[in-house]
């Protein structure tokens, strides 16, 4: 089976000092590869690298078996279409409905009828739970809720692979709840995901493979059994311990 | 009663018709300012650099110029070049490019203004550059730009007495006229004043008006 993404050799530099080093990482359908490491990894550059957002100085990006060639605008607008992305501070914009902010990509990329793009907005809305909010702006939503939205926007250009960026890092604990139950879902149907966090128990109970990275570098990859159960020696496992502690959070 | 009759058939029509010569200046130059504020703004932040040098320079000389000079330029230098313009197209040029100028630099603060995350996001999507700035950057940055634009169509309504420099006779002209024929300095600038000040409450009550039905949640005009 050809892989949903395979992202090889990619490098960063920033000012001479090497963000990324020769990352390389091939994800299947319906798998989630959910990166931890520590700040300053790479994890985020990784992340805005594998669509653009970032340009890599070097490295290659195959989706479904398919060269990307950067260089093309409009294939690298196809592309970043198929290819979801959540921000850590959500980036809803701020002057549009969460309706609209769902509908405006369907109707300004997918050239989709206002009217066919407000039902499907509508569906993506009620699909993480918030109905009664389309019509609410950013700035009358909570945290959680501009996430969900910002993960409805991104459901409804139907990507292949959705790439999640510390999607609760700016979250007040009370809120992290909600969203991890709507990524969850997302996993539990089926969608392909690569997710950075640092939240290592959502990292356990939902990946299909943990990706530890450190100073631009992949050290370590395996299966959360492999890398994190209490008796390995992984660097991976030795993170999140100091985690773990300092978060008090049950083990 | 000399008085009275003075003003009810000399003043008043004067004025009245300086009035309507005024607005028909002021509407055209302050629409044509606003858009063209939009576009040499937008240009200097957001496109490659030829371009944004040019309305880098388009900016620098227009604010650089006194206007007097602009218009001058405008009525009395072009027929050297044998184009003639009227007054009142001569005037209306020169205050849309003066006001333009002025105009992209609030345009560019709010563009400025607008977080990097709004644009990434948009790209993430697979906005275009040309989307990205037209769905998302400006309907935002206009907003914030509201009030500092606002404030240079107030000032263009003053300045839009230069134009009888140029022989547009407009508010400031006809008042003029009359002071020089009656020596009422005080009585008719008086009125000519407060005409002006007429225009501009109106006008500050028209962009407020504005600026309430654009107002949006996050994009308040008034922080409570």
């Amino acid at each position: 089976m050809t892989p949903v993404l395979e992202i090889a050799h990619i490098t960063k530099r920033f000012d001479g000092k090497t963000v990324l080093d020769d990352v390389s990482l091939t994800i299947d359908k319906g798998e989630i590869k959910v990166i931890i490491g520590p700040s300053g990894a790479g994890k985020s550059t990784f992340l805005q690298s594998i669509n653009f957002l970032v340009k890599p100085d070097s490295g290659t990006i195959h989706l479904n078996g398919l060269p990307v060639n950067p260089k093309d605008k409009k294939a690298l607008y196809g592309y970043r279409q198929q290819v979801g992305m959540i921000f850590q501070d959500f980036n809803l914009f701020d002057h549009l409905t969460a309706r609209a902010n769902v509908e405006i990509g369907l109707v300004r990329v997918r050239g989709m009828k206002k009217a066919e793009a407000r039902k499907r907005a509508e569906a993506e809305l009620d699909r993480v739970g918030l109905s009664e909010h389309m019509k609410k702006y950013p700035a009358e939503l909570s945290g959680g809720q501009k996430q969900r939205v910002s993960i409805a926007r991104a459901l409804a250009m139907d990507p292949q692979v959705m790439l999640l960026d510390e999607p609760t890092s700016a979250l007040d604990p009370e809120l992290i709840g909600e969203v991890h139950a709507v990524i969850s879902g997302l996993g539990k149907a089926g969608m392909t995901m690569i997710i950075a966090t640092h939240q290592i128990g959502f990292a356990r109970a939902l990946a299909s493979e943990i990706v530890f990275m450190e100073r631009g570098r992949i050290l370590e990859q395996g299966s959360p059994q492999k890398l994190l159960s209490p008796d390995c020696t992984t660097r991976a496992r030795e993170f999140c311990s100091q985690i773990l502690d300092a978060n008090g959070e049950d083990r | 009663m000399e008085e009275l009759v003075y003003l009810q058939t000399q003043v008043m029509p004067a004025l009245l018709r300086g009035v309507r010569v005024s607005i028909l200046l002021i509407i055209p130059s302050a629409s044509a300012g606003v858009l063209l504020g939009v576009l040499a703004g937008t240009v200097r932040v957001y496109a490659p650099a030829p371009f944004r040098w040019l309305a880098g320079a388009y900016t620098l000389t227009f604010r650089g110029f006194p206007l007097i000079i602009q218009l001058y330029i405008w009525y009395f230098g072009l027929p050297r070049l044998g184009i003639y313009l009227s007054p009142f197209v001569a005037s209306v040029l020169g205050f849309s490019l003066c006001s333009g100028a002025y105009q992209s630099e609030y345009i560019r603060g709010a563009l400025l203004s607008i977080r990097q995350g709004q644009i990434r996001a948009a790209q993430a999507l697979g906005f275009t550059r040309l989307q990205t700035i037209a769905s998302v950057i400006l309907p935002q940055a206009f907003r914030r730009a509201l009030p500092g634009c606002g404030n240079e169509i107030i000032y263009l309504i003053k300045y839009s007495s230069l134009a009888y420099m140029v022989t547009c006779i407009e508010l400031t002209g006809e008042g003029k006229i009359l002071a020089s024929a009656s020596f009422k300095y005080i009585e008719v600038f008086s009125v000519v004043g407060a005409v002006y000040l007429v225009l501009v409450t109106a006008a500050s009550w028209a962009l407020s008006r504005i600026e309430g039905y654009l107002s949006l949640p996050g994009f308040e005009t008034h922080k409570g």
